[in-house]
């Protein structure tokens, strides 16, 4: 399937700071990306419909002062709504890294259930951020468009706030049944798992996604891992678990549509 | 949104009369409020006459209906929120409220009583107040209004006024006098008390977790305060210009995640809350992100926020809450606090300054003697010394006037020691004794220019074709390729790291990634090198005045990592040191990297070109950085300098680099530089050191108003530039600036006369000549002096070499510094290809960082930055020092596959008061051994700083000079990323080789020949025969083996002799310059050992490391390093 001239929506803020890797990824793994800023979008200066699939990277959106993607959300909630709920039912490819996982929590795309906010980010379970590599699994159950016959991916972390929690057992319980768990961590054999999870997140959950699987929300970076040379062990073993596979599942999905 | 009048409910026993204060005060307009219903419990009140008469409804509950007074209470309660009011008062009503009245309307329920606060509570106060006086116990009695809690007549007094009791007239007399002040009184509370700004508090939903609240009770019990059973912290936000439910609605979509959080509104403090708030000025980035994005979705009426901390500290006494309070939560530079009280929050806005009020004051000099000058720099904190002062004097007697405060403040900024380096320019009478007291005539003499003699000769001696800008720009510029160059800068922000941690750290990163703005490039990563005092310092050694170093090291390092990952620029590589000399004075090393394309950063003003200023807005922080870091640090500097430390705020500076980085790329400045220390001054005036210019201070975008001129001139507020920029390319920079959101604005013209003209309106403030702001500082003359220490006695040899080992890998300085280096995002712009971490667990150290710029993402050509720091070596030897850092950074770069014949070398001496002979006589020495250093490895140097007066001085006399401390930083290329080393071992069966000499000196020996070695190393690695490579530095080589043994957690067998002919116990710890550790596989064994000069010491293999006849486990070494 020709994917390559998908057009890809990078959205920038002031304080996001990955959204260049996150359009290199999507130029490698053959997708067209262009970066967009967030005031151009609530202007009107670019239109979400003209482009197949939407990236939210990562960084300090708004300096993060008001709570990590808050800001972004409730500005992205009261000017696009409309667009970006369309974008959504239309069934096309969202992806928030990090920041912009933050960000589709707050603006209830990927975090709700019945309704309500069911789960949520929030502080590291030691209280500080933290970058290190992780080994990422895609959840089994998962009906996320991203994650079907994902090979494991290696890929850093560099979050404070990025400890998934619901907000009750039965949440838990009902976003598994549903598919909604996209992501999970490959927990060390310590008691909490940490280092592997890095961050204390419940059921080792890394990512998630929406009812339909469109929209996938993720902590860890996979546009830090996509060439061989960025693999810290890369001086001892061979190379393995490009993140670019999740950016080419993407567009993949998004050219079938 | 249209402001409704607030209504009120009014709650009265008797005649009423406040009541009718208050019907009165509503339709006159004194008050902007309905009262929506009157409440009596008495059916005979005429507060219900007054009350029909103006038409309010009103309820009787009389208490005698209810079985007891909680039924009573809720009855009320009931009665009252009918009326949904914004305000309850309690105007004469006679019955005491319980908790189910008053926590139902908690925080808007205020009561009138007659009396002052404190004094004779309940049902008789003025017959009290009137007895006692009688008694000629009081003079005063008063009223006050106050909010209401369950405690009878207490709580949070609103207002209050005094009434003089006359003993001799009825205490019915003193009643009648009392009424009029009660009716004034009641309405003003009224005022206040519906004006008053909505604090939101914002805290953990029960069972989440509280991480802010737990770390604050561990460090309270590290304070020795076991008593203190919990801490429950919650985020204080205090908004103005919403009503109640407008408020409530923004913490619902802004500002609380309905998973975790909950807010409440409109709190009361209890007896053992602590509140922290900032003080008016300091910047609060959450407030003006808050502000700007609250309007930005409709909550068009915000008017102000101030944000803070709310502490409960439950089980601490009165003088525990104190301690904790002042030893552990505020920071009385920025911040206040309450204790069981809330702070005012900082939302006050000063009237702006009108033209008529600009205050120029002139400063007498003229006549002024030597006794006179040295006045006027003490009492203004110039940092001037008298030879400056007399020439100053004598340029403006020539002039025939006076200097304006602001011309004098300016000098004293520009020819500060940290803007015009001073000592590293004096002419300096040196004397070199040997350890036996004799003079050494080669070695002494006087030295005309540290800087020029040493430091710029040294780059000018080597010549090296790489350097394309060296000491003159805010960064030394390098080539990278044919196309892009890099430039690297260090920078240190000690002195205001001392005072508050976290800004004084935070806006260090802030201020050297501006400084590679400064030269046009994009910055590609950080580095941070601190020295801190041990961490666990008893409490009783902390100076009077100072911090303790676990809350320096916890505020620098948070700093750190919020300005680095913030900009998204990674830091990758440092360093930290432990030592006790760092305690009042610690060290906060900062650095950047960036990249450019060649030749793309334009250095020349053009006459008539604006003065722009880009970035954040000005206020009245920072204030005299320059002056305050030139000199020594007492315990008064807390409170004498506190206007000196600056707050940052990322964002504005993340913008400000995406407007620059446009801007370069169209070609829309012709000059660019950085604000930073002495601010507008130092910038505009280096800027216009050779054409002048006017500028015009009322354009300068302010935070707040209120400034005056010479503030505004000399403020170091922060995520500031300063661009020349041409009329014709105004219009495309101010759209760039729209677009990101960025401030820029005109503040003036470049002239070409050479004249800086600085006015407010038709105000002059400061009329300079430029020749004389940057020419006419005298020369300093300093005596410096040097006396080589005799050797101490050998410390006796080590029994066993396992447990010597076990106690090196535990030493804060030799372990794990994950804990701070994880905190940094090192990942960020996906170029960093060799990490500060490496190995199976990725927790072993590494020796430099690699990187490939974003730029050159498509090639595999990189860079490699390192630093060095060995201050140990100061006191034995400053030369030697410098020799031992050079070849350390330069190995660094070496072990991990950098080009050893490219590299490029920064300065950064921290030192003591160079106006004593000793400190500069170690300085002396110091540089010689930078020099001959550098001309041996032909590494120039690029750019250095020198930060001196690192002095603390006790409150007896007592001076702490810190530690001669010389920090190295490298650079250099790495021509092929994939054929890096990692420190790392890698596999079984690997032999193991050291290259260099061991040798066993006290004072390490220079290596004038380490780089031949080097250079074959170096291509033994661009060949692919290394597997793994490592330097030897703290703790010798079987240090180095077991750091290498931990990051490929594999063993190592390993025979000592082979490495020298010392007794062992030197062999395994000795510290020389020149030596690294390579592991190579036997299959590259011939060639390397063919290609390099080097002794083969060991192998690879097993669980162990094996030393002559002791084994060490691999898990035991990783367990001491701190990673097990």
């Amino acid at each position: 399937m020709n994917t390559l001239k998908l057009p890809v929506l990078v959205l920038r803020a002031p304080g996001t700071n990955r959204g260049r890797s996150a359009a290199r990824a999507v130029q490698l793994a053959g997708g067209r990306p262009e970066l967009v800023t967030t005031k151009a979008l609530i202007h009107g200066d670019v239109r979400l419909d003209d482009y197949r699939m939407l990236v939210l990277p990562g960084g300090f959106s708004y300096g993060d002062d008001l709570g990590a993607g808050r800001a972004w959300a409730a500005l992205l909630r009261a000017h696009v709504s409309t667009q970006l709920q369309a974008f959504v039912d239309s069934g096309r490819p969202v992806l928030g890294i990090c920041n912009g996982f933050q960000a589709l929590i707050h603006l209830g795309l990927v975090g709700d259930d019945l309704g309500e906010r069911g789960a949520t980010l929030t502080d590291n379970a030691r209280g500080h951020f933290e970058c290190r590599w992780v080994t990422l699994n895609a959840a089994p159950e998962s009906r996320c468009v991203f994650t079907a016959d994902l090979e494991p991916i290696e890929c850093p972390v560099a979050h404070g706030e990025g400890r998934v929690v619901f907000s009750n057992p039965a949440t838990h319980e009902r976003f598994s049944a549903a598919g909604r768990i996209a992501l999970r961590y490959a927990p060390s054999p310590s008691s909490d798992g940490y280092p592997g999870n890095p961050n204390g997140s419940t059921d080792h959950i890394a990512g998630l996604c929406n009812a339909a699987g469109n929209v996938l929300g993720l902590m860890p970076h996979p546009e830090d891992h996509v060439t061989a040379t960025q693999h810290p062990r890369r001086h001892r073993e061979a190379a393995r678990g490009l993140g670019l596979a999740l950016f080419e599942a993407g567009l993949r999905y998004a050219a079938r549509l | 949104m249209v402001a409704q009048r607030k209504r009120l409910v009014v709650l009265a026993s008797g005649s009423g009369t406040n009541l009718q204060a208050l019907i009165d005060a509503c339709a006159d307009g004194r008050l902007a409020a309905t009262i929506a219903r009157v409440v009596v419990d008495r059916e005979d009140a005429y507060a219900r006459t007054r009350a029909a008469d103006a038409g309010i409804p009103c309820d009787i509950v009389p208490v005698s209906q209810f079985a007891d007074r909680s039924a009573f209470d809720t009855a009320l309660a009931a009665r009252v929120a009918v009326a949904e009011p914004h305000l309850v008062v309690l105007a004469g009503f006679m019955r005491i409220l319980g908790a189910g009245f008053i926590d139902r309307f908690a925080g808007r329920v205020i009561n009138l009583h007659p009396a002052l606060p404190g004094q004779f509570p309940g049902a008789h106060a003025v017959r009290q107040a009137h007895a006692a006086a009688v008694a000629g116990a009081i003079t005063h009695t008063g009223v006050m209004v106050h909010y209401a809690v369950v405690e009878v007549d207490a709580g949070p007094v609103i207002c209050q006024q005094a009434v003089a009791i006359d003993s001799d007239a009825p205490a019915s007399a003193l009643r009648e006098r009392l009424r009029p002040v009660e009716h004034a009184l009641i309405v003003r509370a009224v005022r206040i008390a519906l004006d008053r700004p909505t604090r939101i508090e914002i805290g953990p939903k029960p069972g989440v977790g509280d991480p802010r609240g737990d770390r604050t009770l561990r460090d309270i019990h590290a304070l020795g305060l076991a008593d203190v059973a919990r801490v429950a912290s919650r985020s204080v936000i205090v908004v103005s210009g919403l009503d109640e439910a407008d408020a409530k609605r923004l913490a619902a979509e802004l500002l609380v995640d309905p998973v975790t959080e909950v807010a409440t509104l409109g709190g009361l403090p209890h007896a053992d809350t602590i509140d922290v708030g900032f003080h008016p000025g300091v910047t609060d980035s959450t407030a003006e992100t808050l502000l700007q994005t609250a309007h930005a979705i409709g909550f068009t009426g915000l008017s102000a926020v101030a944000t803070g901390t709310c502490y409960e500290v439950v089980g601490a006494s009165p003088d525990a809450l104190q301690a904790v309070a002042t030893q552990l939560l505020v920071n009385p530079v920025i911040e206040r606090y309450a204790i069981g009280a809330h702070v005012a929050p900082a939302l006050a806005v000063a009237a702006p300054l009108a033209e008529a009020d600009v205050n120029i004051t002139s400063v007498r000099l003229r006549g002024l003697d030597d006794v006179g000058l040295a006045a006027v720099t003490a009492e203004r904190r110039l940092a001037l010394d008298l030879a400056e002062m007399r020439v100053i004097r004598d340029h403006y007697a020539a002039l025939d006037r006076d200097p304006t405060d602001c011309e004098l403040e300016m000098l004293a900024q520009t020819w500060s020691e940290h803007c015009a380096h001073k000592t590293f320019r004096a002419r300096i009478d040196y004397t070199e004794r040997g350890a036996d007291g004799r003079i050494d005539p080669a070695a002494s003499g006087v030295v005309d220019g540290l800087l020029e003699t040493y430091i710029q000769r040294a780059t000018e001696t080597i010549n090296a074709s790489w350097v394309q800008s060296a000491f003159v720009d805010n960064a030394g510029i390098v080539a990278f390729d044919e196309a892009l160059s890099l430039a690297f800068k260090v920078e240190t922000h000690n002195h205001p790291s001392a005072l508050e941690p976290f800004g004084g750290a935070n806006t260090g990163v802030g201020g050297v990634i501006r400084d590679i703005i400064g030269v046009s490039a994009r910055p590609i990563a950080c580095t941070d090198v601190l020295c801190f005092g041990p961490q666990d310092l008893p409490h009783s050694d902390v100076a009077d005045g100072g911090l303790h170093p676990r809350r320096v090291r916890d505020g620098v390092v948070r700093g750190v990592e919020d300005y680095g990952n913030k900009m998204g620029v990674p830091t990758v590589n440092g360093a930290v040191v432990y030592d006790r000399g760092y305690v009042s004075n610690p060290l906060v090393y900062v650095g950047c990297l960036g990249v450019l394309p060649t030749g793309s950063h334009p250095t020349a003003a053009q006459p008539g070109d604006r003065v722009v200023l880009l970035g954040g807005r000005t206020g009245r922080d920072g204030i005299r950085g320059a002056t305050f870091s030139s000199m020594g640090m007492d315990h008064a500097t807390r409170t004498v300098a506190g206007g000196a430390v600056q707050i940052g705020h990322p964002l504005n500076e993340k913008q400000a680099l995406e407007v620059v980085i446009e801007a370069r790329d169209r070609g829309l400045y012709h000059a660019i530089t950085d604000c930073g220390a002495g601010g507008l001054s130092s910038a505009v005036g280096e800027m216009a050191s050779v054409l002048g210019a006017d500028v015009q201070l009322e354009s300068v975008p302010l935070k707040y108003a209120g400034l005056a001129p010479w503030e505004i001139w000399l403020s170091e507020a922060q995520e500031r530039m300063v661009l020349a920029v041409a009329d014709s390319a105004w219009d495309e920079l101010v759209a760039i600036a729209c677009a990101h959101g960025s401030d820029c604005t005109t503040i003036g013209r470049f002239r070409d006369d050479g004249v800086l003209d600085v006015r407010f309106g038709d105000a002059s403030i400061a009329r300079m000549d430029t020749t004389f702001l940057h020419g006419g500082r005298p020369q300093r003359e300093l005596v410096a002096e040097w006396s080589h220490p005799a050797p101490p006695e050998p410390e006796p040899a080590p029994v066993s070499l396992v447990s010597a080992l076990l106690d090196t890998l535990a030493d804060p300085n030799v372990a794990s510094k994950q804990d701070i280096v994880r905190r940094y995002d090192h990942e960020v712009q996906g170029g960093t290809v060799v990490k500060p971490f490496v190995g199976v667990h990725a927790d072993g150290p590494s020796d430099a960082s690699v990187l490939v710029p974003f730029e050159a993402a498509a090639g595999t050509r990189g860079c490699a930055i390192s630093v060095a720091i060995a201050p140990h070596l100061g006191a034995r030897d400053p030369y030697a020092m410098a020799w031992a850092v050079v070849d350390e950074a330069v190995r660094n770069l070496v072990a991990v596959g950098g080009d050893p014949d490219q590299v490029s070398l920064l300065d950064n001496f921290c030192w003591g008061d160079p106006k004593k002979p000793d400190r500069l006589g170690a300085l002396v020495r110091c540089v010689r051994g930078c020099h001959d250093a550098a001309v041996a490895y032909g590494a120039p140097f690029i750019s250095g700083k020198d930060s001196l007066n690192n002095e603390w001085t006790d409150r007896d006399g007592t001076q702490r000079p810190i530690p001669h401390t010389l920090l190295i930083s490298a650079l250099t290329i790495v021509p092929d990323v994939t054929r890096t080393v990692t420190s790392d071992l890698k596999a079984a069966g690997n032999v193991l080789y050291v290259i260099g000499s061991t040798t066993d000196d006290w004072i390490p020996m220079p290596t004038p020949d380490a780089l031949i070695g080097y250079r074959a190393l170096h291509e033994a690695i661009t060949e692919g025969l290394v597997a793994a490579c490592h330097d030897v530095s703290d703790g010798g080589l079987l240090t180095a083996i077991a750091e290498m043994c931990i990051g490929g957690d594999i063993g190592a067998v390993v025979d000592l002799a082979a490495a020298g002919d010392l007794p062992t116990h030197a062999l395994a710890f000795a510290e020389c310059n020149g030596r690294l550790v390579v592991e190579v596989s036997p299959s590259s064994a011939a060639a390397f050992e063919a290609a390099t000069v080097a002794r083969r010491i060991g192998h690879v293999g097993g669980t162990t490391l094996r030393v002559g006849s002791e084994t060490v486990s691999v898990k035991a070494l990783r367990a001491a390093f701190g990673v097990g």
